[in-house]
């Protein structure tokens, strides 16, 4: 099992740190799958992040100008490995200026994914600063716990608005209520509501626009089920889970949308260039 | 931590008599010179005056069109606890200017409390010190290597590593750096304070820093230096002993799908992540499953509904490099939501 990659372009450098750093603002600890060619970061959803699942997944040749790997075996020619992003991005964030960066699989005290940069100096000689950060190997027994998500079949799916007026909107609401429903429909209609027992806050978002995949969904049900569009699909979830997604982002996506499949699920998905991030969170009774 | 200013002599008057000394409150004196910008435009002449009877001392800044600002700050006695060091009798002896120090330490988690640095000939090493035995296995290492020639002065007459605390070293870069001036540090052998020196010609400043004390756990990490000083092999991909480690821990093959027995509970728990080698073995012996021949990966679903293929299948035009499946042929499966979403 071996692992080395090599980034020598500083806005690839730059692109992957905020890629890391959203990351590790949406959870402590995931796990890194690595393939010949992508990289993969998965939160699986257990009862302990309150069913919160995430799928991030870049292409390594964007920010790799060299990358080899070597699987557990050649048929399972993968490597999994669960890993503290925040780690990775302390140690990242302060290399922004170097030449190059390193990053490998060693084994050192622990196995660790050391981040090695060689950092521009005056003298002849270049500095080097390693980061060893310590990793869990995961089993190939475990694989099938992070394995892609398989789209749920959301009753609506739909832009949403930007991710900063979002962001502002949830924040205040998070100081009235634990709890917030998310609604939607196929007019490009959506609407975040709290309800407590002294206030009710209700925004309201128009003109979002819905993907138009649409209808490859909707084949499910069959020309006489074919879905109202202003009905809402809505579900209620934890107001932190959502601040939490909000709060991490660094960059502005190409797209960002929504598939809510009502009271059971909302999933967040985020498209950059060369990164898509997708975020599940679970309704709540 | 301790530091001591003193004037150098020429060109300022000093009361004769013993010694004086007292301490005072930093931020009563921060308030006395407090806009610097302020002070470059009005302030002719700064007169410092003490009065001993009264434990005053009394700062008269004279400013321009007459105007006179005097500040009275009192003072308390304080007992003379000097620290006892000979800088000039230690063994090793660098001097640089701030940046390269500040550039180093920048490295570095803002909540490590101490740093251990090692030298040889020619390099210095920087690196995190871990307390605890615990900690040690799952902390992060950061290490710096500097060369001497970064330096102003480069000498070692030992190879020695001393451990102190990050924090006041950084403290005193931030002086350090706004005054420009360059740093000397003068250190010896472990337990023995290290001194950084900030030298011009109105004044010398000597901050003493502890260091922890030689004990067997610090001579078995200078030993394992001292056997390591050699410079980074080149691009050790082919020699990091993985391989090894990876047969011993994980000896288990892909189980077949998910569908054919019961879900299993969820198993990421530390148990089977643990490091010891042997015991992930025998954990993976008794859970060992039969020999099958590997189904499709997902088993959970149809395999087209990923997001991928349903994303860019459909918003994409079909001419987009993102495609990862082909558009035609694309066949959606009716399926279980439920176990979808787990």
């Amino acid at each position: 099992m071996k692992f080395r990659g090599k980034i020598m372009d500083v806005a690839c450098l730059n692109h992957f740190t905020r890629v890391i750093t959203t990351i590790s603002k949406l959870t402590k600890m995931c796990v890194l799958r690595l393939t010949p060619d992508n990289l993969f970061f998965v939160l699986s959803g257990k009862v302990a992040n309150g069913g919160v699942s995430m799928w991030c997944e870049l292409s390594q040749e964007n920010f790799f100008d060299e990358f080899q790997m070597e699987g557990v075996s050649p048929e399972d020619n993968e490597i999994c490995l669960e890993v503290t992003p925040e780690n990775l991005s302390r140690a990242l964030k302060t290399v922004q200026n170097a030449k190059a960066v390193k990053l490998k699989l060693t084994k050192k005290h622990c196995p660790c994914l050391t981040i090695a940069a060689e950092l521009p100096t005056l003298s002849s000689v270049s500095r080097i600063v390693t980061h060893d950060v310590p990793v869990d190997v995961i089993p190939r027994r475990l694989w099938h716990e992070f394995k892609e998500p398989s789209m749920p079949d959301f009753d609506v799916s739909i832009y949403l608005p930007p991710l900063k007026t979002m962001k502002n909107v949830v924040d205040r609401m998070k100081n009235l209520s634990n709890f917030l429903v998310m609604e939607a429909n196929l007019n490009g209609e959506m609407n975040l509501k709290i309800d407590t027992d002294l206030v009710s806050v209700t925004t309201h978002f128009k003109d979002l626009g819905n993907p138009p995949w649409g209808d490859e969904a909707s084949q499910d049900r069959g020309p006489s089920q074919i879905r109202d569009p202003d009905a809402m699909a809505q579900t209620r979830v934890d107001i932190r889970k959502l601040q939490q997604f909000l709060m991490g982002q660094q960059v502005n996506p190409s797209k960002a949308m929504c598939n809510i499949v009502h009271e059971r699920v909302v999933h967040l998905i985020l498209l950059h260039e060369d990164v898509s991030l997708q975020y599940f969170i679970p309704a709540v009774a | 931590m301790s530091s001591m200013w003193s004037p150098r002599k020429m060109g300022y008057t000093i009361p004769s008599g013993p010694a004086f000394r007292c301490k005072m409150a930093i931020k009563s004196v921060q308030a006395v010179f407090r806009s610097l910008a302020t002070l470059e435009k009005t302030v002719e002449k700064c007169h410092i005056e003490l009065d001993e009877q009264k434990n005053r001392l009394t700062f008269t800044l004279h400013c321009k069109h007459g105007l006179m600002k005097t500040h009275n700050l009192s003072f308390q006695d304080s007992e003379s606890l000097q620290a006892v060091f000979d800088k000039d009798s230690y063994a090793n002896v660098f001097r640089s200017h701030p940046r390269l120090l500040v550039d180093t330490v920048v490295h570095f988690s803002p909540s490590l409390e101490e740093v251990t640095v090692s030298v040889s000939d020619d390099q210095m090493w920087v690196k995190n010190h871990v307390e605890d035995e615990a900690d040690r296995s799952k902390a992060m290492l950061t290490e710096l290597c500097l060369a001497s020639d970064e330096f102003d002065n480069f000498s070692v007459q030992v190879h020695n590593s001393v451990t102190f605390c990050l924090k006041e070293l950084r403290g005193l870069l931030v002086f350090a750096e706004s005054t420009g001036l360059p740093i000397s540090m003068y250190f010896d052998e472990p337990g023995r304070p290290v001194v950084l020196s900030v030298t011009d010609s109105v004044l010398e400043g000597n901050f003493v820093l502890a260091t922890l004390s030689d004990d067997t756990d610090q001579r078995k990490n200078n030993t394992k230096r001292a056997r390591t000083t050699p410079p980074p092999a080149p691009d050790d991909f082919m020699n990091d002993d993985m391989d090894s480690y990876l047969i011993a821990m994980d000896t288990s093959i892909m189980p077949g799908p998910s569908a054919s027995r019961p879900p299993s509970p969820p198993l990421v728990n530390s148990t089977c992540l643990n490091h010891t080698a042997a015991a992930n073995h025998r954990t993976r012996l008794h859970s060992e499953e039969e020999d099958e021949e590997e189904e499709t990966v997902d088993s959970c679903g149809p395999p087209n509904k990923k997001f991928c293929s349903l994303f860019f299948g459909s918003v994409l035009p079909p001419s987009s490099q993102m495609t990862t499946q082909p558009l035609t042929g694309q066949e959606v499966l009716a399926s279980d939501s439920e176990d979808d979403v787990q």
